[in-house]
């Protein structure tokens, strides 16, 4: 692999992550944490539409007409949204469940189009590939340290496997109730970005 | 890039139809296994609620309709309590729900349903071919959603076997505690009716004691009073006439015979 696929790939991780560097994707971040389970599903579908959706923007890049870009690309979308919610449903019935409307939603997840518009138009399809993977890679990194802190704290589990008993079930652990709703994972996302920019100084915006 | 309006037409056109056809072919194709995904899910709901099953086990579908050999679905008539002879295979409670041929509007009530259907599903389960009880559907407002679940009830039409909700979006750790096992497990021995017939059962604020003491009062959910009054004013709407009450009154009578 090449340095720039390298860069295409991992760069979106920590360097430009989605969430933590531009605040993309948040809605879903707050809403699909609260389990590991429910934030690991929704972090493979997020990464296949991703992926996909830029795959296909970029091999039509040179086709589609200047004009009516951004509805051909959200029809796109919304087309392999739709199919990955009907995947879900029909083989992971449970936490599609648990997913509800969150599945949908990822049409209206900024990444997608933000990936889209920004670099699928613009570059070849294998490095819209990397680049759809990376930035998946990249929103699930946060997701999944977001829901292992919230399931830990707040339901003293992680994939449902229990590490903290409850008080409630017997156990010694008083749960954390403000991690459980979704607000809770604002102070998470903010606490991450809080420590990205420590270790990567370069990300903290020029004051004034 | 600029392109003549023919052109863009065109291209919207094929953009739409290859797209339509896509989503369309897999809707299609998976439909029959997200039905029976959703099917399986109801069947074992009701196994959890009539306490036949532990909803940590993942049943599949064998052990499911195994289980449900001793189940018997039936389509009743709420006003009258009576069986009718409607398929329950076929019966789809919500969809009667809905239409207005098959259903009426709710008289007010604080578990917020808008609309009753005439008729409804519930299961009978047998032991050696006499019912020991039933289980039957609710449904209400807590604080952000309805909540959807199955309360199983004793041959006595009195006593409550067991409680579970298969769908809702309670906070979880508050409300969504209504999945907890360890609240469900204050739920059986309970009493339904007071002596002059009406609906008593209620989620309290706090922590009842055992049946035989406080037969009407179930625990509170800490930190999530709406959701406890919403599991409380379904269950008064559900269990009242315009419910179950005289169905339950029929299926009590039906073991006296």
């Amino acid at each position: 692999m090449t340095e720039s696929y390298k860069k295409t790939l991992l760069d979106p991780l920590f360097e430009s992550n989605p969430i933590a560097l531009q605040v993309l994707g948040i809605c879903s971040a707050l809403a699909v944490t609260s389990k590991m389970e429910t934030a690991l599903v929704m972090c493979v579908a997020v990464i296949c539409v991703l992926a996909l959706s830029n795959v296909s923007i970029s091999l039509l890049r040179n086709f589609i007409p200047g004009n009516v870009r951004i509805i051909v690309q959200l029809t796109i979308i919304a087309s392999l949204v739709i199919m990955t919610d009907q995947v879900l449903k029909a083989y992971v019935y449970e936490i599609s469940k648990q997913l509800s409307v969150f599945v949908g939603l990822i049409i209206t997840n900024c990444i997608i189009m933000g990936r889209a518009e920004a670099y699928a138009m613009q570059n070849g399809p294998f490095d819209s590939l990397l680049d759809g993977l990376g930035n998946g890679l990249g929103y699930s990194t946060i997701l999944m340290a977001t829901a292992f802190f919230r399931e830990l704290l707040a339901q003293g589990t992680v994939f449902g496997v229990v590490l903290l008993p409850k008080v409630s079930d017997g156990g010694w652990y008083n749960p954390n109730g403000i991690l459980g709703i979704p607000a809770g994972a604002f102070f998470l996302i903010g606490f991450f970005i809080w420590a990205l920019r420590v270790w990567k100084t370069d990300q903290i915006e020029a004051e004034g | 890039m600029r392109h003549n309006a023919l052109y863009t037409i065109l291209f919207s056109g094929a953009v739409c139809v290859v797209c339509a056809v896509l989503v369309s072919s897999a809707a299609v194709s998976l439909k029959q296994d997200q039905l029976r995904n959703a099917a399986l899910d109801k069947q074992r709901n009701v196994l959890f609620a009539a306490g036949l099953a532990d909803p940590t086990e993942r049943l599949d579908s064998e052990q499911v309709e195994g289980m449900f050999e001793n189940i018997r679905p039936v389509v009743i008539d709420l006003e009258t309590g009576r069986e009718t002879d409607i398929d329950p295979t076929s019966f789809d409670q919500a969809k009667a729900a809905r239409n207005p041929d098959t259903s009426r509007a709710a008289p007010e009530n604080r578990a917020s349903v808008q609309r009753v259907p005439n008729q409804a599903l519930v299961y009978e389960v047998l032991e050696d071919d006499k019912p020991s009880m039933v289980v039957v559907p609710i449904e209400g407002y807590g604080l952000w959603s309805t909540l959807y679940g199955f309360l199983a009830i004793g041959n006595d039409g009195n006593t409550v076997r067991g409680i579970t909700y298969y769908q809702h979006l309670e906070t979880p750790g508050l409300g969504g505690e209504v999945d907890n096992p360890n609240w469900k497990a204050a739920w059986p021995g309970r009493r339904i009716y007071d002596e002059s017939g009406a609906p008593a059962v209620r989620v309290i604020k706090g922590t009842a004691p055992p049946a035989a003491q406080a037969p009407y009062e179930v625990d509170g959910l800490t930190g999530a009073t709406i959701t406890s009054n919403g599991v409380t004013a379904m269950l008064d709407f559900w269990l009242g006439e315009n419910g179950f009450r005289n169905y339950l009154q029929g299926f009590k009578e039906g073991q006296d015979r």
